[in-house]
């Protein structure tokens, strides 16, 4: 009995190892250890067997039985792991093929995207930001924001007219006089929008962008200016920019200045070899007109807010084209894409 | 204003190159647009010539054979092309040797056969400009021949091209910027070319001057000369005119010219001989006419400020003389004119006529009066060198010149408002160089006023010239230290931006249109006659009738952004804009609320290796990308049918945006008319208030309890009338459902014979779920047939089963 029992272990684990499929494995767990097998029967019948022997003879088989499914068990496991692998390589499918359901692209606009830039690198700086109407009174336009009477930016030739009194603003400026109106200092606020001007030509659209910017507080200075519109070129242009001032004139500013930004497309002036195209050889690049603002605006305004009085705060004023900074950033070549809304050029900047 | 470096450093000379002169000016204040090089390397061989005898070569018809003067005992033989050339003509020579500008040496050489020893020259040959019409012919008084030529023509010049800001006047003559110069680099300023007088004040024998309007011509000045007889223009004269653009024409209108250029200062000058009687400065009246110096007979409009004589008008003041009284070449007494006219008039005038010039450049800006005595001085030296004679004894003078006055300028406030740290000497010392007279009394500077300068009248203004000469570069750079705390968005700015984000996030690009648009777009759009959106603002002075209103609805330049991106092949177009419309409002500005719309034309969705061709954008695509937004912003909307559609739209594809309850735009399929109108294919559209989102969007959001238990599913179709609509039946089921029924969505529509022409199949499908515990099937079952039992009484809904 035990000599059986022996012989078929060593008979059946052969058969297992010699198996190459689950279906050989099956069959083989149903001839051996299957309800009317050999094994089986064994263990059936150890309680009819003379008790002396009944103890090693079922023990016996019992382990054989116990090996057997073992070994059967832990091929069939491998075979089921290679099955399936084989099952998934017949499912292969070519993953170079886009995605779907394909999304529609999309994107902002580029002057979106770089007002909303210039108004992060503000807000970071603790500026709020203030809107204000287009078509304007220019009394706000050109009048509190010390305009002598006769300047020629008023004429009709330079300025879109709605009617004697009303205009369409030429600049955001109008906004710093709405906004000293009815918010008494500190004021931290830019002002982005679109401003009108009589011009078309191959650099000026009748319609463009600016925004503007106003801090006013006690003793705002002009170093205060320039460490501002530092950060704020670091910011937009890049972290080893530096900026210079040169001297202009605005008539609501006073001092006023020219804001130039270091090159970004060369060294010293020279590109590749040659004169840099961007900088005309330079080395810097004009970006926006800037100045502490004119007493006189803060006294267009200090009648009704009389904390704006200049003897008490002072402060400074920038404003600066979004097309001109959007161009040069991007190295858009001409002001007419930006109007033109070619998808084309749309989705280059999405 | 073209200054010749050589010119400005008569007067201040820093010891620098034209570049680092540039930069100087530049970091200063006064923009320099230009460094132009003119003439060429080296002039020795360049020559004032006088041509003896032109004639025709044998050889070639285009050709001449001229004989030279050019100072040599013999006179050259120079083959030239130029049509222009004649016997008599003072010319410019290059004899061999000589090097022109570009490179090339001049050589004795055969022209077909003869020798031909130099080259006669034009203007762009000698690198003086462009000119190459023919040759460059002089002035007679140019020679003698064998003169340097680079005595008489700037061939040694740099010319500084700069951009004089308005407030700026005193620097439109050379000196000006020569000061400037001076007070930012140190260098020594010369003595300034009007200080020594050879004239006399008191009265003129001879003429009388009244000024009507003292406004218009805060001074009038005048000065005569006698005895003026042949005379030559001083050659370095002629050059530096040459150089800043300017023609020598003839001694007397060089010294008007070269007064200007120094001094700034225009000057007119009469034939005192035509002068009818005295002259009276005073206002136009309707109807006058003046015959001016370039041959043309103007018409004058009323209040025009003019000089006028006896016999009426003589001259346009500060814009154009008058023929009348022109100088010639018989001239013997000449007026000579200095007056300070009204720059907003003038510029109104010279703009009329079309006459700007050098002249009325200057004076639009406002010269100081003190310019007029300045450049009568200056004049009268001139005279004096050129033709040998003095003024006559006595000048007229109508006006004053002005009074310095004193500014006080407190140590603290230059030092607060410009962030720094300047000791007095910094602040004396710009102030000083640029002619201010500084006196300090403790902290306090009393700073006078040069009378040129009618542009510093307060504390600000000085401290501009402290900051612009101590140099900008040396400022600090600081942040205020101070904030308001305001560093945010405000709650329209941030929606804004999640509209935007969410627009593109449904797939469409960004476009940026005008404000501006046609009056015809009302037609185009099929606005009825009383359409309130036909009510635009209208601008006075439009570029063009094509922009010569504002948009009522952001349609217009979305319409004509996707008609140019369709002409262009474009397959997809996808644009939105959010951005304001202009409505006029009652108080004459304007209302301007913010909207955002789109145009969606092509697929509606990409098309792919899954999807070839899939359907074309319809009304329910728009609908989908306002979903989109709307959702994102949870607002709560609706599209609902509407009984007058909007003319532009498909009447039975489109419908009105509710928002919260109330219309807040509208969307559909475009109207084919429309399209058409535009080439578009078919497409659709949508416009919303943003306002209406901004309201309906809650500033916060709230967490509502999510139930543990599980939801069960289940659907229900139904046959109902086509006029009955979806949202009709959701609502009924939304209302009967509750509480168990969680969300409800239709799944199908069907049309079909079977149903009947009138009827249609919506598939519904429920989620029910209850808060408390779990829903058993029998239990969703009951909710499921109150709902279709709902259905039916209410809108007679039969169960498709
Ligand atoms: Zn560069």
């Amino acid at each position: 009995m035990l000599e059986r029992i022996s012989q078929i272990v060593d008979e059946v684990k052969a058969a297992v190892v010699a198996a190459t499929t689950s279906a050989e494995l099956e069959e083989l767990r149903i001839k051996w250890l299957g309800r009317k097998a050999e094994l089986p029967n064994i263990l059936r019948g150890v309680k009819d067997l003379d008790p002396s022997e009944r103890g090693p003879a079922g023990k016996a088989a019992n382990e054989a039985r116990v090996e057997l499914e073992g070994a059967i068990d832990t091929k069939m496991a491998s075979f089921a792991g290679a099955e399936l692998e084989l099952r998934l390589v017949e499912d292969a499918v070519d993953i170079t093929l886009p995605g779907h359901p394909q999304q529609f692209p999309g994107g902002l606009h580029l002057l979106t995207q770089t007002m909303r830039e210039i108004e992060d690198v503000f807000l970071g700086l603790g500026y709020g930001i203030a809107e204000g109407p287009e078509v304007e009174l220019v009394a706000y336009n050109f009048d509190a924001l010390n305009h002598a009477p006769h300047h020629p930016a008023r004429s009709p030739s330079d300025t879109f007219y709605v009617g004697d009194s009303v205009l369409l603003r030429t600049h955001t400026s109008p906004v710093q006089v709405r906004t000293m109106l009815v918010t008494p200092p500190p004021l931290y606020v830019i002002v982005p929008g679109r401003v009108y001007r009589r011009d078309d030509d191959a650099t000026h659209t009748p319609q463009f962008h600016q925004i503007e910017g106003l801090a006013v507080d006690e003793g705002i200075s002009l170093a205060d200016l320039k460490g501002t519109l530092l950060a704020f070129a670091k910011a937009i242009f890049g972290d080893e920019r530096e900026i210079r001032l040169r001297p202009h004139f605005f008539p609501f500013t006073e001092p006023s200045v020219e804001v130039d930004v270091s090159c970004f497309a060369c060294n010293q002036g020279v590109a590749d070899g040659d004169r840099c195209g961007l900088c005309k050889g330079t080395a810097w690049i004009e970006i926006l007109g800037a100045g502490m603002v004119d007493p006189n605006v803060f006294a267009s305004v200090s009648g009704e807010q009389p904390a704006y009085d200049p003897g008490k705060v002072q402060g400074f004023a920038f404003g600066l084209g979004i097309e001109r900074i959007a161009m040069l950033k991007h190295s858009v070549p001409d002001l007419r894409l930006l109007y033109d809304n070619d998808i084309r050029f749309l989705e280059q900047f999405a | 204003m073209k200054v010749p470096l050589s010119l400005l450093l008569e007067f201040c000379d820093p010891g620098l190159s034209a570049e680092e002169i540039s930069s100087v000016l530049a970091l200063s204040g006064t923009e320099v647009e230009r460094v132009t090089r003119l003439g060429v390397e080296d002039s020795s061989n360049f020559v004032v010539g006088v041509v003896l005898t032109a004639d025709q070569h044998p050889d070639a018809d285009r050709l001449k054979v001229c004989t030279v003067d050019v100072g040599a005992p013999e006179p050259a033989t120079i083959v030239c092309g130029a049509p222009n050339v004649g016997a008599g003509q003072t010319v410019a020579v290059a004899l061999p040797g000589a090097v022109m500008p570009v490179g090339m040496m001049i050589k004795k050489a055969k022209l077909r056969g003869v020798e031909s020893s130099g080259m006669i020259c034009a203007e762009d040959e000698l690198g003086l400009g462009k000119g190459h019409q023919g040759i460059l012919v002089l002035a007679e008084t140019a020679g003698p021949a064998g003169r340097a030529l680079g005595e008489v023509l700037p061939l040694d010049e740099t010319v500084l091209e700069l951009e004089i800001t308005p407030n700026r006047p005193d620097c439109l003559g050379v000196y000006g910027v020569a000061r400037e110069l001076h007070a930012a680099t140190g260098a020594e300023l010369k003595s300034a070319p009007w200080e020594n007088d050879l004239g006399s004040a008191g009265a003129l024998d001879g003429i009388k001057v009244s000024v009507q309007d003292s406004e218009q011509c805060r001074i009038f000045t005048a000065r005569i000369y006698e005895g003026l007889s042949a005379a030559v223009t001083p050659p370095a004269i002629a050059a530096h005119l040459t150089a800043a653009g300017m023609r020598p024409i003839s001694p007397v209108v060089d010294i008007t010219n070269y007064v200007m250029l120094v001094v700034g200062e225009p000057l007119h000058v009469f034939d005192l001989d035509k002068i009818d009687g005295d002259l009276t400065v005073r206002a136009a009246a309707a109807g006058e006419t003046v015959a001016t110096l370039d041959g043309e007979s103007r018409d004058l409009v009323e209040g025009e400020t003019i000089i006028a004589d006896a016999g009426g008008p003589t001259s346009i003041a500060g814009v154009m003389g008058g023929a009348r009284s022109e100088v010639g070449p018989d001239t013997t007494r000449v007026l000579l004119e200095a007056a300070t006219w009204h720059g907003p008039s003038i510029n109104q005038t010279s703009a009329r006529l079309g006459l700007r010039s050098e002249a009325s450049g200057r004076f639009e800006k406002g010269l100081a009066p003190v310019f007029a005595s300045r450049g009568q001085a200056f004049a009268s030296q001139l005279f004096g060198e050129i033709y040998g004679v003095a003024p006559a004894a006595g000048t007229v003078v109508v006006g004053a010149v002005g009074e310095a006055h004193t500014i006080k300028l407190s140590h603290a406030k230059v030092n607060s408002l410009m962030g720094s740290e300047l000791t007095a000497e910094r602040i004396t010392g710009p102030l000083e160089r640029l002619g201010f007279t500084v006196s300090v009394d403790g902290d306090v500077f009393s700073v006078e006023v040069p009378l040129d300068r009618l542009d510093v009248a307060r504390d600000v203004d000085l401290i501009e010239e402290i900051a612009r000469i101590d140099g900008l570069e040396k400022l600090g750079a600081t942040l205020p230290t101070s904030s308001t705390g305001g560093g945010r968005l405000t709650r329209q700015q941030k929606i804004r931006r999640q509209v935007q984000d969410a627009l593109v996030s449904s797939g469409c690009f960004e476009a940026a249109g005008w404000s501006f648009c046609a009056p015809g777009l009302s037609d185009r759009l099929r606005l009825a006659s009383d359409d309130s959106r036909r009510n635009a603002i209208t601008l006075v002075n439009p570029m063009s009738s094509e922009e010569s209103v504002l948009r009522t609805t952001l349609l217009g330049s979305l319409l004509d952004s996707a008609a140019r991106n369709a002409a262009r092949g474009a397959a997809v177009i996808r644009l939105f804009e959010t951005g304001p419309v202009y409505l006029p409002s009652e108080d004459g500005l304007s209302d301007e609320p913010q909207r955002f719309g789109a145009v969606l034309c092509g697929p509606s969705t990409r098309p792919d290796w899954r999807n070839a061709s899939p359907s074309t954008v319809d009304v329910h695509a728009a609908i989908g990308v306002i979903g989109q937004v709307l959702d994102s912003l949870h607002c709560e909307w609706r599209i609902v049918p509407v009984a007058e559609p909007e003319p532009f739209l498909h009447p039975g594809r489109s419908g009105v945006i509710e928002i919260a309850g109330r219309p807040a735009g509208w969307v559909g399929d475009l109207h084919p008319l429309v399209s058409t109108e535009w080439g578009l294919d078919g497409g659709v559209a949508f416009e919303v208030d943003l306002n209406a989102v901004i309201s309906a969007s809650p500033e916060v959001l709230h967490y509502s309890p999510v139930s543990a238990h599980p939801m069960v599913g289940q659907d229900l179709a139904v046959v109902v009338d086509a006029a009955v609509s979806a949202a009709e039946l959701i609502e009924i089921a939304e209302e009967v459902g509750s509480p168990e029924l969680e969300s409800v969505s239709v799944f199908d529509i069907y049309r079909g014979k079977q149903l009947g022409e009138n009827s249609v199949s919506v598939g519904l499908r429920f989620a029910f779920r209850a808060d408390d515990r779990t829903l058993t099937e029998e239990e969703a079952t009951a909710v499921r047939q109150r709902i279709l039992e709902a259905l039916q009484d209410r809108k007679g809904a039969q169960s498709r089963g």
